[in-house]
């Protein structure tokens, strides 16, 4: 049952480091488009409104916003521990719970955009 | 077992300042606070989206500084060559293809990744129409 249940968590992180390492690249290079004022036209609002009011437009952003902050977290609470602090049990709850409340916005928010 | 054995006294804090390979072991894994950080403001930005036209072109308008622009670019900078650059290189290692006998080179494996990245990269640029 451990293993089971250990495998399944790897899975995720590994596939939050593939897809952090593949996609947030391109998505840096977006807000630094929008920073310097050239706002791309797919981010214009009807645009990408559009793309997130579709189904296969919101799958995409909830698994990468989904697997990104499960991954970012596993890897804080590691962080965490490389500076010195001994509170894994807390560090875990703090961070999981990040996590888990960018989980819960980024689906509320995208159910609400129809 | 000795009764009072002796603990080599490594700093927990600044451990990783004695060897080059730990420095960058922790640059590597502080790439973690920018996945945080982009997550977070791209479901900013979903709020916003959700709300109303005037509230995502506020949105796209508070994002838009010189103080941004530094911090955008020195991030990207930072996330190619600490996260997916060293991400790609240890893929052979977490994924060995095997083919019959043999394994594939890993050259192949990361070669392939880059490729890949490209690709990706290329598709999401262009959907949202910045070229």
């Amino acid at each position: 049952m451990a293993i089971a249940k250990k495998a399944v968590v790897w899975g995720l992180f590994a596939a939050g480091g593939t897809l952090t390492s593949f996609v947030f690249p391109a998505l840096i290079a977006l807000f630094l488009l929008i920073a310097t004022g050239n706002v791309p036209e797919g981010l214009q609002f009807d645009q990408i409104r559009t793309f997130a009011m579709s189904w296969l437009g919101k799958a995409c952003l909830f698994i990468v916003l989904f697997l990104s902050v499960w991954h970012a977290a596993h890897r804080l609470r590691v962080v965490a521990h490389d500076f010195g602090i001994r509170k894994d049990a807390l560090v875990a709850n703090a961070v999981y719970t990040i996590a888990a409340i960018g989980t819960v916005l980024a689906a509320f928010y995208l159910l609400m955009i129809s | 077992m000795s009764r009072n054995p002796y603990v080599r006294p490594i700093s927990t804090t600044t451990w990783y300042m004695r060897n080059g390979r730990y420095k960058v072991y922790v640059l590597r894994e502080l790439t973690s606070f920018l996945v945080m950080f982009y997550s977070f403001l791209t479901i900013y930005g979903l709020a916003a989206l959700a709300a109303s036209a005037e509230r995502w072109d506020t949105f796209l308008a508070s994002q838009q500084s010189t103080a941004m622009i530094v911090f955008h670019g020195v991030a990207l900078l930072y996330f190619l060559f600490f996260q997916t650059f060293p991400w790609f290189k240890l893929a052979p290692k977490a994924m060995p293809v095997q083919m019959g006998e043999k394994k594939l080179p890993d050259s192949y494996i990361i070669i392939g990744h880059y490729i890949a990245w490209l690709g990706v990269s290329v598709f999401i640029l262009w959907l949202a129409g910045a070229f």
